[in-house]
């Protein structure tokens, strides 16, 4: 097995299970605190006299979806929805959130005890990837690497779907490096912002976002954004054999080319 | 290869019926008081306690009068049922008395005037809803610090309780703060709001401040001031109304 081939470090394969399980909980308690007030505004103020960006709703039976002035009919998934039998006007549907009927107090406790297994997680992560030399070594591209012609051929070689088994490809490193150092780390600090307290504390994170209401929009955006990254993320599994990989980030020995998966 | 069908299809199941276990298994946690508690309870207390270290001291932003909500929405009880409180709002609140006590040397009633000739704060804030919204606003009012020193509390005084008028079902609104936000210059009894006397709405004749603390912590209809060495004692003993009866949280710092 050459250095090229070495397989999934054990901070690598223990964040990323941890990640796993702290990101479903996160996400799901997250949209049920979205349900209390399914509402989203910009600036530092945003309450029902106040206008709302987006907004899910419900309207005489029908639920609704709304982003500026488009709205489309989101009846059976957004707005009103069926849970355990019975017909809910809630934002997000019981299948989407933790808990799975409505209850804020509960989903708060979920969301800020795990956010804090996310937050340490990624530093600590971070941290020792700079220490361990993963970040240098393994995500930061060479220059060679994010050269145009380089660029437009891995995306040529991923749009064939053959992907390289040995080694992080260029694509796949800018990826996890924005997840790693500015989406998580945003999804953190916006979270924060949301906090009476840290912004008194911190008062440099209402500037950073200008406002409270706008942290709470990209928080949820920057939700949205991670969904996207995880669905690539299991498309990109699956295409490239997920039996192997999988195997590979629980065991970290990875297969040898052409070893199947 | 038989071996590695297996597998695959293991996988595959394990992918499928994993966010429905997962979702199912997290309804059973929450519902169990112990996980609740310990588990899920464990984040708010090191919220607290780090907030406590890094910023105990700390302001709230205060904002310029063209950054106020057009607006500001009321919430919670907007008009108790209580007969002393409604014959209070009857006459104005002209002979309506704040009680302060507990753990105090010098109980005593403070009027609506004694309260006024304390030193005076006003101040324009955010105030930020569990729910998700915020308003800015400007309370003018003073400083619970004032009333705390005018009554002096005992050594063992370790949270300041807020009985007031306003109830849910007949289990009447409380809440309680520790000592650092009891003594935090922010921290104001208002009795006045966006430069008029506190509409009935937002909690008159009094209501409690505490800008580092999301909204139900904010408690409206004040009555009653009670200085206490632990909250073991007072309602169901969670510290507060919505912490009693819903689980909230009772640092709502974050």
């Amino acid at each position: 097995m050459s250095g090229a081939v070495a397989g999934h470090r054990l901070s690598t394969r223990l964040w990323h299970w941890v990640n796993a399980a702290v990101f479903f909980v996160l996400l799901m308690s997250g949209l049920m605190i979205f349900n209390a007030h399914p509402r989203l505004y910009w600036g530092e103020y945003g309450a029902d006299y106040d206008p709302a960006w987006l907004e899910i709703g419900a309207d005489a039976g029908r639920g609704y979806l709304r982003v500026g002035e488009v709205q489309i009919d989101t009846t059976g998934v957004l707005g009103t929805s069926r849970t355990k039998g019975r017909v809910w006007n809630v934002a997000f549907p019981g299948w989407a959130t933790i808990p799975s009927t409505y209850d804020l107090a509960l989903a708060r406790r979920w969301h800020l005890s795990f956010a804090w297994l996310l937050a340490l997680g990624l530093a600590g992560y971070a941290g020792w990837s700079l220490v361990n030399g993963h970040l240098r070594r393994d995500l930061v591209p060479r220059a060679a690497e994010v050269a145009p012609g380089n660029l437009r051929a891995e995306i040529g070689r991923h749009l064939r779907l053959d992907f390289p088994r040995d080694r992080y490809n260029v694509l796949q490193k800018l990826a996890y490096l924005v997840v790693l150092l500015v989406l998580l780390p945003l999804m953190v600090l916006s979270g924060l912002t949301m906090s009476p307290s840290m912004d008194a504390t911190w008062p440099w994170l209402l500037d950073l976002f200008g406002g409270r209401q706008t942290a709470r929009s990209v928080h949820f955006i920057l939700a949205w954004t991670l969904v996207g990254f995880l669905l690539v993320h299991l498309a990109m599994l699956l295409l490239a054999g997920p039996v192997g990989r999988v195997g590979a980030m629980i065991t970290g020995r990875r297969r040898a080319p052409g070893e199947g998966g | 290869m038989a071996r590695l069908l297996t597998r695959r299809r293991l996988l595959r199941g394990a992918g499928l019926a994993a966010p429905a276990l997962l979702l199912a298994g997290c309804d059973r946690l929450g519902a169990s008081p112990s996980f609740r508690d310990m588990v899920l309870g464990s984040g708010e207390w090191l919220s607290w306690r780090v907030h406590r270290l890094i910023g105990a001291n700390a302001l709230a932003r205060e904002y310029d009068p063209a950054e106020m909500s057009p607006r500001f929405r009321t919430n919670g009880n907007t008009s108790p049922r209580a007969p002393e409180w409604q014959r209070h709002a009857a006459a104005g609140f002209a002979d309506w008395r704040l009680a302060v006590g507990g753990l105090v040397e010098g109980p005593r009633g403070f009027s609506l005037a004694e309260l006024r000739a304390l030193p005076v704060r006003s101040q324009i804030t955010r105030h930020d809803c569990v729910e998700g919204w915020s308003a800015i606003g400007k309370w003018t009012g003073t400083p619970l610090a004032e009333v705390l020193n005018a009554v002096r509390l005992l050594p063992v005084a370790r949270y300041i309780v807020l009985h007031c008028a306003d109830d849910f079902g007949g289990e009447p609104y409380y809440e309680s703060i520790d000592l650092v936000d009891a003594f935090h210059p922010q921290t104001i009894l208002a009795w006045g709001m966006n430069d008029a006397p506190l509409p009935l709405g937002h909690g008159a004749p009094l209501r409690l401040r505490v800008e580092r603390q999301l909204g139900y912590k904010h408690a409206k209809f004040v009555m009653r001031i009670e200085a206490v060495a632990n909250l073991a004692a007072t309602g169901r003993g969670r510290g507060g109304f919505w912490e009693d009866v819903a689980g909230y949280d009772w640092y709502a710092g974050i």
